[in-house]
Formats: C-alpha cells, sequence, structure tokens
C-alpha cells in the first residue's frame, strides 16, 4: 500500500491499488458485532456521532442477523429484496450487451450497489419521491415501474414516456416517485429539501430522498443541501453512495482521506449514519430510522452507504485501465445478492436450487422484456419517435414562435 | 432482408477482436437469447447473444479469425419465409454509419422574400392576448414600482396559498429595496422565508418545492448574485419539463433587481436580459412601469413555467399610475407601443423605455416623429410588435442598458431585417453599454451607460439627419 505522507506540502492522494498491483483491503476492519447502538429516531442530531465514523452492519458472513439494527421483515419481504436485486442485476447485464450491440448509446450498471436503492425504496413509504442519481435502477424495479419503459427509455424509441428527450438511464417516472435523474451531478440533492419542505408545507407526511455519489459530494450543491436541511429541519434523507471509484477517481479525491463522508454531516447538525451498503438488512433498518425521524419533525438524516462499485462507471469506461483488474473480488465487504441469499438460507427459507431457478427466471423475464422493448426501435435501427414531439414540453403550452416552427418544419417535410 | 449480425464491442475502446468460436452453423434455427459466438480480446471474453429469432442463412466471419473490426457483419439471419437470395455479399460490407441511413433529406427552405407591395402575412402574434380592457369607472392610483411589485405578490398570496416568497433579507427586513415591505406581517414565517445566504441554495429549494406542487417566488437580492444559481435556474428549472418529458412541472419565479443602479461597480451592474432570454423553457420579463409591473407579476407567479422577472433598482422608486383593479393582469408575451409616431421606431425594455420616451420628446421638437416600443416581455419575444411599426415608419434604433454583442437589440434587428428588409429605409441603430465592465467613478460610469442623448444620436442618423 502506497504509504500516505503527512509531511509533503503538495500531495494529491493517490487510491492504494492500481492495475498490476496485488489488492490487499486487510487493513479495512469488517466489524462483525460492533455496529454502534441504535438509538430513537427523535434522538439529538449529536447522538448519532459515533454513527458517522463506525458502520452500522447486520448480517455476519454466515448469513446470521445481529444486533438491535436488524429489521423485523418477513422472509417473503426478504425474498422479494433478493428477487428485486436479482432482477436489477439481470437487467444491468442484458442492457449492457444490447449496448455493446450497438443498440443504444449508453448504459450504467449498478452491480454490487443493488442493496441500497432495493433496501432503501423498500423502507420508503411508495408515495415518499426518491431523488435519484443514475445508479438507482432498484428503486423503480423494486416499486414496480414498468421494466419495458425504462428499457425504452434506453433505447429511446416509441415506447419512451420520454419521448427522446433524454439520454439512456436519465430516467423520469413521476408517477412512482422517482424524480428525473439529472445530467449535471448533484442538482438534485438541494431540490430534494425543497420537495421535502413543500410537503411540510401542504401538511403533508411524505417525506423525500436524495442520492448522489461519493464523488458528486464536492460539488457545493452537497453542502447547500446539508446546510438548508439542517437550516429548516427538512424532513429529507441524504444519501452518499460511496462506492470507492468516480470513474477512475478512487473515493479519496472527493473528499480528501481524514474523515468518513457520514462525517461531513456533523458540522451541520444532521443525524447521521454510515452504513454497511452491501448488507441488505442494514440499508432497511438505516433507511427505516432517517425516514422516521424525518416523517416525525426530527429532521434530515445523513446516510453513507459503504458499497464498491463492481463494474465501470458506465459503458464508457474500461475499469482495468485504472483499478486492479479483480479488485471487485477482493473488496471485503462481499456481494449484496449473495450475501441476503445467504441469510436466506441460514434462517432456512432460501436453498441454492431455488436460487438458481430464480437467477434463470429472472433473465428470461428481462430477455423476454426486452424483446418487446426492442421492437418498438433502437439506435441501430430506427428509433420511432415520432418528430414533431420535439416542440413539445418546452412550455406548458406552445407558444407562437415554436408554432410557427412546427409549421415550418411540415411544410419541409 | 437479413438480419446482420455484427461484431460488439467489449469495451469502449476495442477496435478489433478475436471471432474465437462459433456455437451455431449456417442451417439452424435460433431463438432470442441463443448464444451465437464467443468473441475475445487479450483481456476478456463474451458470448454473443442472439436478439432476433431465424435461420442461419451465412456466417461471414470464420471461428479463429484475429482482427475482426468491431461493426463488421459476422452473421446473416434470414428471418421467416426469407430464403438465401436476400444475403449479399457481407465480406465487403464495412461498418457504416447507421444514422446516415434515417436521417430524412429535407428541400431547401424558400428563399424569395416578399415583395412589399404583395403584403408580407399577417404577423400579428395571434396567441397572446391584448391587455385588459380598463373601464372607465376605474380610479388610477400613482404608486410606485416598488409597491407595485408588493402588491402583486400579495394578492396572490392571498389568492392562492400555495404561493411563498423565499430570499435573503425578505422577511424581518422586508427586502433589501423593501419589495417585500409588510408581506411577512400579513403571511408569517411560514410564507415569507428568510435564507441562508446562496442563491444556489434557495434557488434548488424553490425548483424542487415547485416541482412538489407549490409555487415560489424567489427573490435574489440582485440578479449578479444569480450567477450562482443559474444552473437551477437553466438546468433544472428550463430544461426538466422537457426532459421529463412533461412530468415535472417548474411554475416558479425568479425575481429581482437586474442592471446597472449608481455607483455599484462591475459586480452589482450586469444586465442579464440576452443571457436568459436565449434559453427555451424560460419566460423572461422586463417591465418599465409600475402597472405593467404588477399585471406581468401577478401573471408570472400564475405562469405554469419558470418566468425570470427582471426589475431594475433604479424604477423602484418611480411612480406610475396603476388602475385600481382586483385583478389587474397583462399577458406575458405582449410588447406595448408606449408612443404612436410615423418616423422612426424605439424598441427598448426596462429603464430605457424611459430614455426612449425621453429622447422621443427631445425629437419631436426637432421635428421627427418617433415611436415607441416597449418590449416587456423578452421571451417569447414579440417581435410582430415591431415589424409592424417598422413597416410604417422604416427605420429602427433598438435600445438597451445591456452589452451589444448578442444583445437583445442585436436579435431584434435580426428579425426585421429578416422579416422586413425591403422596408427598412436605413441600417437598424443599436444603443447599449460601452463594451468594458461598469466602472465606478461617477464620470466613468455615465460615459459607459446609454443614455437619452445616444438614443436621440441614433435616431437621426437613421432618419439621415
Amino acid at each position: 500500500m502506497t504509504k500516505k505522507s503527512n509531511q509533503s506540502r503538495l500531495y494529491v492522494p493517490e487510491p492504494p491499488f492500481r492495475p498490476g498491483d496485488t489488492p490487499d483491503y486487510s487493513h479495512i476492519a469488517v466489524p462483525a458485532n460492533h455496529s454502534p447502538p441504535r438509538p430513537d429516531p427523535l434522538c439529538e442530531d449529536h447522538e448519532t456521532v459515533e454513527h458517522a465514523t463506525s458502520l452500522i452492519r447486520v448480517m455476519r458472513f454466515n448469513g446470521e442477523a445481529v444486533g438491535d439494527w436488524a429489521p423485523k421483515l418477513t422472509a417473503d419481504q426478504k425474498r422479494k429484496g433478493l428477487r428485486d436485486m436479482m432482477l436489477t442485476r439481470a437487467m444491468d447485464d442484458r442492457m449492457f450487451n444490447m449496448q455493446r450491440q450497438g443498440k443504444m448509446s449508453f448504459y450504467m450498471k449498478s452491480r454490487g450497489e443493488e442493496a441500497v436503492s432495493v433496501a432503501h425504496a423498500m423502507a420508503l413509504r411508495k408515495d415518499d419521491m426518491t431523488f435519484p442519481t443514475y445508479r438507482q435502477q432498484g428503486i423503480l424495479i423494486n416499486r414496480g415501474a414498468p421494466i419495458k419503459e425504462m428499457m425504452c427509455q434506453c433505447l429511446s424509441n416509441a415506447g419512451d414516456r420520454l419521448q427522446g428527450k433524454s439520454i439512456p438511464v436519465l430516467y423520469s417516472f413521476r408517477d412512482y416517485g422517482f424524480f428525473s435523474v439529472s445530467g449535471n451531478l448533484g442538482t438534485q440533492m438541494i431540490q430534494a429539501v425543497g420537495w421535502g419542505m413543500a410537503e411540510a408545507y401542504k401538511d403533508s407526511d411524505g417525506i423525500a430522498s436524495a442520492f448522489t455519489g461519493e464523488g458528486a459530494t464536492a460539488e457545493g450543491d452537497f453542502h447547500y443541501a446539508l446546510n438548508f436541511a439542517s437550516t429548516y429541519r427538512a424532513p429529507v434523507i441524504l444519501n452518499v453512495v460511496n462506492n470507492q471509484w468516480a470513474i477512475s477517481s478512487f473515493q479519496g479525491i472527493a473528499a480528501g482521506e481524514g474523515e468518513t463522508f457520514a462525517a461531513r454531516g456533523c458540522g451541520f447538525g444532521l443525524a447521521t449514519l454510515r452504513v454497511d451498503g452491501n448488507d441488505f438488512l442494514a440499508v432497511y433498518a438505516a433507511t427505516q430510522w432517517a425516514a422516521e425521524r424525518a416523517r416525525k419533525g426530527g429532521g434530515a438524516t445523513l446516510i453513507e452507504h459503504f458499497t464498491y462499485r463492481k463494474e465501470g462507471h458506465s459503458t464508457s469506461d474500461d475499469p482495468t485501465k485504472y483499478r486492479p483488474e479483480n479488485e471487485p473480488e477482493v473488496w471485503p465487504f462481499g456481494d449484496p445478492v449473495d450475501r441476503l441469499k445467504t441469510h436466506l438460507i441460514h434462517i432456512g427459507e432460501w436453498d441454492e436450487d431455488r436460487h438458481a431457478a430464480q437467477a434463470e427466471e429472472c433473465k428470461v423475464e428481462i430477455r423476454n422484456i426486452y424483446k418487446e422493448a426492442e421492437k418498438m426501435g433502437s439506435l441501430s435501427s430506427a428509433t420511432n419517435v415520432n418528430d414533431f414531439t420535439m416542440f413539445e414540453q418546452v412550455y406548458e403550452e406552445l407558444p407562437g414562435h415554436l408554432q410557427a416552427q412546427v409549421e415550418a418544419f411540415k411544410e419541409e417535410l | 432482408m437479413a438480419i446482420d449480425i455484427k461484431m460488439p464491442a467489449l469495451s469502449p475502446t476495442m477496435e478489433e477482436g478475436t471471432l474465437s468460436k462459433w456455437l451455431v452453423k449456417e442451417g439452424d434455427t435460433i431463438s432470442s437469447g441463443d448464444i451465437l459466438a464467443e468473441i475475445e480480446t487479450d483481456k476478456a471474453t463474451m458470448e454473443v447473444e442472439s436478439i432476433d429469432e431465424g435461420v442461419v442463412g451465412k456466417i461471414t466471419v470464420e471461428a479463429g479469425t484475429d482482427n475482426v473490426k468491431v461493426g463488421t457483419v459476422i452473421l446473416q439471419l434470414l428471418e421467416d419465409g426469407e430464403d438465401e437470395s436476400v444475403l449479399r455479399d457481407a465480406a465487403v460490407a464495412a461498418p457504416q454509419d447507421e444514422e446516415t441511413q434515417t436521417v430524412p433529406t429535407s428541400p431547401k427552405p424558400q428563399t424569395t422574400a416578399p415583395h412589399p407591395e404583395e403584403g408580407a402575412k399577417a404577423t400579428v402574434s395571434k396567441d397572446v392576448p391584448s391587455d385588459p380592457a380598463i373601464p372607465t369607472n376605474i380610479k388610477m392610483v400613482d404608486t410606485t414600482v416598488r409597491d407595485a411589485l408588493r402588491d402583486a405578490m400579495a394578492e396572490e398570496m392571498r389568492r392562492d396559498e400555495k404561493v411563498f416568497v423565499m430570499g435573503e433579507e425578505v422577511a424581518e427586513y422586508q427586502g433589501a429595496y423593501k419589495v417585500t415591505r409588510e408581506l411577512l406581517q400579513e403571511f408569517g414565517s411560514k410564507r415569507v422565508i428568510d435564507t441562508p445566504i446562496t442563491e444556489y441554495g434557495f434557488a434548488g429549494i424553490g425548483v424542487g418545492a415547485a416541482m412538489g406542487g407549490l409555487r415560489p417566488i424567489v427573490e435574489f437580492m440582485t440578479f449578479n448574485f444569480a450567477m450562482q444559481a443559474i444552473d437551477h435556474i437553466i438546468n433544472s428549472a428550463a430544461k426538466t419539463l422537457y426532459m421529463s418529458g412533461g412530468q415535472m412541472r417548474c411554475p416558479i419565479v425568479f425575481r429581482g433587481p437586474n442592471g446597472a443602479a449608481s455607483r455599484v461597480g462591475a459586480q452589482h451592474s450586469h444586465d442579464y436580459s440576452s443571457w436568459y432570454a436565449n434559453v427555451p423553457g424560460l419566460k423572461v420579463v422586463a417591465p418599465y412601469d409600475a402597472a405593467d409591473a404588477k399585471g406581468l407579476l401577478k401573471a408570472a407567479i400564475r405562469d405554469p413555467n419558470p418566468v425570470v422577472f427582471l426589475e431594475h433598482e433604479l424604477l423602484y422608486g418611480e411612480t406610475f399610475e396603476v388602475p385600481d383593479m382586483d385583478d389587474f393582469l397583462i399577458p406575458i408575451g405582449k410588447a406595448k407601443v408606449r408612443r404612436e409616431g410615423a418616423d422612426v421606431t424605439l424598441v427598448a425594455h426596462s429603464r430605457m423605455v424611459g430614455r426612449c420616451l425621453e429622447a422621443a420628446e427631445q425629437l419631436a421638437a426637432e421635428g421627427i416623429d418617433a415611436e415607441v416600443i416597449d418590449l416587456r416581455t423578452i421571451r417569447p419575444l414579440d417581435s410582430d410588435t415591431v415589424i409592424e411599426s417598422v413597416k410604417k415608419t422604416n427605420r429602427l434604433v433598438c435600445a438597451e442598458e445591456g452589452w451589444g454583442q448578442s444583445g437583445i437589440g442585436s436579435e431584434i434587428a435580426a428579425r426585421v431585417v429578416a422579416e422586413a428588409f425591403d422596408y427598412l429605409d436605413a441600417p437598424p441603430e443599436r444603443v447599449f453599454q460601452v463594451d468594458v465592465p461598469l466602472p465606478y467613478a461617477a464620470n466613468l460610469e455615465a460615459l459607459s451607460l446609454p443614455g437619452t442623448e445616444d438614443v436621440v444620436k441614433a435616431a437621426k442618423k437613421v432618419c439621415y439627419v
């Protein structure tokens, strides 16, 4: 491991391992029984200071669920969570392959981070608004959004509810509580605070939950959001998905190597939780805690989900160019699907055969949905998006000058 | 036509690879999801899955071939009912840009200019209603622009509980320029909200709240400070309706003083009219007198779109007549002829309207009859009213406080030249700020900013006087 100097006057942090190195993460402690206690969700913010630097975990690697954070979920609920994660993964694999075959210009997988989105969504109410970034497709899968429509959005075809107006994976599903993913990073954080405040203004008990990667916590948006969430005690959850990598920059580039991302909330007087993001039950428990706090007027919580991005940032980069090829396998927190599977087997509610059958079932389901989606058009055929939709939704109504452009366009055709 | 299966890329940087193995042979019937082949590079191996179904017609690249370029046809698939006659020689089919196949060729637009005598097409903007008729028994009340803006907000807040105002110093202090005077007392601290000092932050809060169903009015102490918030105004407020396919609406008003005041230097004197005017999805309003300020702000608050409402610090204290009416709304998108004239058209917005009216008086004394048009709305821009006027006067002067390059005057001039070229008796003239950051010293400041004399001079120039 690169020795960290505390004496250099010009210091640029470097990740511990680059291609060619043998990654060894044995220095990262994986706490087994040392999760900090679960305080009352309406506690004072300073009572969560230690939660910002430790790690909330529920599942041991042998599948046992321990500690007072262990959520009371039925086996059916856990199996639903497992299936949602597997379906998300199957969809990601399929879409990635289809991008490679020229059917869409771009795609982003969430492998390794499925628990963050699926367990989080499961612990919220369906009408709570989420403000995701581009790797929370698991929220949509969990909430039962039509997968075909998600695919059509990526294919930008006649079935795209955005009518070809946005790039792949910038989903927008208001009816599933999924805010339009923004291409310029971070804006959703402060907008979620505004949305949450609007819920309170309207006397509704709805909350908002926003996501950013650890890299984009360097954006001012993140700090503004924390400040406003604190000032107005907004009913929101602010999530940092620390998946270690922002394209090729390791997490130390975003914020230095001194402190955790959750700890950034302490100075703002927010409740702060740091959770093992590969532990489905722990993510569920942390979200449930923060949601209760927000809903009951206790204010906002900053949650850092400590996880690992197992694939490239998107279809546009090649991770083997900037990190060791086997780093995902040696990451000490395992895989979220495997870990929940092990837990379900441990409690006698699952087995290897059912798991294998379900993996195949997800693959076939996704394949069949994809076939239907591609019939409506793709990048490599015709997109079939109606030309005239181009002029719509610039404004709520079509203004005169755009109407004139529509007429001129019709004449040209 | 047979379906071409092409060499896929394993990574974005891959240009070629090895087709290591075929798992199907010619004549095989395959269905979607079947694995057709394996390809590899020095780093990885990938299975090529069939998306379509059919019969393998022809394998065009043998197993074991190295350096197969990405995009090369490797297999041709026959669909139902097709036979081998549809197969073409794929060996020569190099990868090609598929997009070129789908771009329709459009005929060149007509370039014939209309002849003045024939009369150009009717250009009155049909979709924008005119100003409301003011009944003769309505009392006109002398009101400052500041109070007109305040009254507009108060009336709309009484009318609709979803309307609230937020910004720096808007509550207890009553606004840096006292535009939110007494709103806190009437509506309370949950509807008149003081914010931390971060334009970016409260603009973002406003956008989120608007999309969440409220109707925020966001006050900027000046639009100079809104530079920090411009990402939310443009990338989120203006574009999200479009990018969400109509799902995320953003009814919000961003308002505050814009342009030069007195002795406040370069960073407090910038005119942003042309910046915001450039952006589809926004409406941009810049009123001159108190009645327009009130009627347009009420319309802006009710508008379902994001509206940038540009006020002027030096107009806040000026007094004009405002009709004492319950629901006085001025439509967004309609210019106003403030003075009729026959010899030259003077076009302006915000404070320059006053300069143009003064110039028109001076010109009248010299026998030049000027028409003055107040744009009022910068986007959508009512150029039709200007063009109608130019058809009558045949001369155009565009005046604005901002810089000239890519300014509002450039846009007006371009539209008039394009649509009424044959009516012009002189090239259009523009009046604008000297191309320097606004200096502080009073004499330099006065020299930098355009004034009445500049308008008079420009008008005489187009009249060849």
